[in-house]
């Protein structure tokens, strides 16, 4: 039976495995620091397909077939596909899970979905009632400008602040058993909103969510950097980043090497028209299903905190004036499952 | 040759400037471009009004003219040619017409472009 | 103090120091010279068309198309946002960046049809161009005539 510990921590009494990964990218997301780290690496970013709407969505299910295939998975052995993306009523989720036979769930946190799915697939798991889930989330350059921004072909110069949409999809299947890695604990996130306007400085928005959360959770918890191999948060980039380890530094929590972001992993802003980096549902789910969980696997990583964040902002609160409020969640993700870690 | 090139230095200044002062709006506040292009026009279509843009016209020819500012200036001296030449009616009708051409080009050649050609990622 | 007024505190102090400055004199120095090189460009147009005995207005009409014409040419070919890019100003102060984002939308939004997708969204950018433009100078329009009628 799950219990919850202080404010808004849950832990897990179940084994829940991450039992498999799959990650596919743009072209330009393969070009940056993490090039191979990825299950696909796609030249063309609509796979084919005639809008890139629909290429999103050929990308979010090459990434669930690729997860599939490498499980051995039959659509008999999902019992319920969970996911999220950054587009208008979750279409690329709802017509990517239209291929398969699987119960559905969609849901939105914008860039924290995936930690949501996470988060809600777990839940599932340790009820009891389900033995396999999939989490899975998706974002894609094009189809983010098109609804939150400008036309591609506008010769606009983009902000210093700004940061670029991940074109990527990243699924895992959560499962009850297993031999890990183990989700252990969830923090489940608060909105945050500390009136930024900004909607092209998405990090700073979000950057006073992920210190909420990751205080909340060490302070839930009793830990600290001390206890995690890693700490992993989702968007920030580098300037939400920055901010957040100012702030935690300020709390006494000062990360001493062991805080990074997945936006500021991903692309090398040197070379690459990135801005301050990346973002995107697609974001951290990518570079979790590729980069994190391979030095998971091999033990390069033994235990992490890995906290997506995402501003809730649509264009009309933007266009009325409203601030961004933002959210983070987190999970702790182990190789070691103990009996009720604290 | 060199009187040639010293007559496009005025053009080259002004539309320097108003292009460099859009430039550093938009670095050091928060307005966007599609923000900028609305106060740029109107601002044209006053300066026109109160007689200051005539003068800079003059002097920067396509450099007054070509930026946004221009538009507007174009818009007010269509108005007023067409109350003189027909009266009220002239108010709705001058300004569209003194930059139909621009406008129906806009118009047709990007519709034109949206036919052959798609939009791609920008990387 | 509550947790939130404390972190509100933190944050903000840690803002300024995180904020990155644009890059101003290399943004200034593209935008003066790709947009003063643009209007030279014009002029020497409409100085050729002149000295083939067009007047003024129709010098300075076909100059305009003509220059349209190239931006959705080039927005057509996905070359004008590469050097929107760099040139910020230097290409949105123009009628380069009305007809581009005229162009830009026109072919964005072909993927909703022709009629709710192109036909609709082409003005999404420029449209507040135009409304302010000419509403603004029917109101000088109206002042000038009242003034004429006046005096």
């Amino acid at each position: 039976m799950a219990k919850k510990i202080g404010e808004q921590t849950i832990v897990f009494d179940e084994k829940i495995s991450i039992s498999q990964t799959a990650s596919v990218v743009g072209p330009m997301e393969g070009q940056g620091l993490l090039g191979n780290d990825f299950d696909l690496v796609v030249s063309d970013d609509c796979l084919g397909e005639s809008t890139f709407e629909k290429g999103e969505c050929m990308m979010l299910k090459t990434s669930i077939d690729t997860l599939m295939r490498k499980g051995k998975f039959t659509q008999s052995d999902i019992d319920i596909i969970i996911g999220g993306d950054l587009l208008n009523q979750l279409i690329t989720t709802t017509f990517t899970a239209l291929n398969y036979d699987m119960m559905y769930w969609g849901i939105y946190s914008a860039c924290a979905s995936f930690a949501q799915a996470l988060q809600i697939g777990s839940t599932a798991i340790e009820s009891g009632a389900v033995n396999r889930v999939i989490a899975c989330t998706s974002s894609h350059f094009s189809t983010a400008e098109r609804q939150y921004r400008t036309p591609l072909e506008l010769g606009s110069q983009s902000k210093s602040t700004a940061q670029r949409t991940v074109t990527g999809a990243g699924c895992v299947s959560l499962e009850k058993g297993g031999s890990g890695p183990y989700i252990t604990h969830m923090t489940i996130g608060k909105i945050v909103d500390f009136d930024q306007k900004d909607a092209a400085n998405m990090g700073t928005a979000m950057a006073p969510a992920a210190a909420h959360t990751i205080l909340r959770h060490f302070r839930d918890t009793g830990t600290s950097f001390d206890d995690y191999d890693m700490v992993y948060t989702g968007d920030l980039a580098k300037i939400g980043l920055d901010i957040l380890t100012d702030i935690l530094t300020m709390e006494g929590y000062n990360p001493c090497g062991r805080l990074n972001d997945c936006g500021h992993m991903i692309y090398d802003t040197t070379k690459q028209h990135a801005e301050t980096g990346g973002s995107g549902a697609g974001c951290s789910s990518s570079v979790f299903a590729g980069h994190i969980y391979r030095k998971l696997k091999n033990k390069e990583l033994e235990k992490i905190l890995f906290v997506p964040t995402g501003a809730l902002l649509s264009t009309v609160s933007s266009y009325q004036k409203n601030s961004i409020p933002s959210i983070a969640h987190a999970v702790v993700i182990s190789n070691k499952k103990g009996k009720q870690n604290a | 040759m060199l009187d040639i090139i010293v007559d496009y230095i005025p053009v080259f200044i002004v539309g320097g400037i108003l292009c460099l002062i859009a430039q550093i709006v938009i670095d050091n506040t928060k307005l966007v471009s599609g923000q900028i292009l609305v106060i740029y026009i109107t601002l044209g279509v006053i300066l026109t009004a109160i007689g200051i843009y005539e003068p800079i016209a003059k002097f920067g020819k396509a450099g007054a003219t070509v930026p946004l500012t221009g538009f507007g200036y174009s818009l007010v001296k269509g108005t007023i040619s067409a109350i003189h030449k027909n009266g009220f009616i002239g108010i709705f009708t001058g300004g569209l017409t003194a930059t139909a051409g621009g406008i129906c080009a806009a118009i047709v050649f990007g519709f034109i472009m949206a036919l052959l050609g798609r939009a791609k990622t920008k990387m | 103090m509550d947790d939130k007024t404390r972190l509100r505190e933190e944050f903000d102090k840690a803002v300024p120091k995180a904020t990155p400055k644009p890059p101003y004199v290399k943004h200034g120095i593209a935008a003066f010279t790709i947009g003063g090189g643009i209007c030279v460009f014009s002029q020497i147009l409409i100085d050729i068309f002149q000295g083939y005995g067009l007047n003024y207005t129709e010098a300075s009409t076909i100059q305009t198309i003509i220059l349209i014409f190239l931006t959705a040419l080039l927005t057509g070919l996905g070359i004008f946002d590469k050097i929107g890019r760099v040139a910020g100003a230097g290409t949105f102060v123009p009628i380069t960046g009305f007809a581009n984002s005229i162009v830009s939308c026109a072919m964005e939004f072909k993927s909703e049809g022709f009629i709710f997708g192109l036909g609709a969204n082409m003005f999404k950018v420029a449209g507040p161009v135009l409304v302010y433009g000419i509403t603004s100078s029917w109101i000088v329009g109206i002042i000038y005539y009242i003034y004429l009628m006046v005096s």
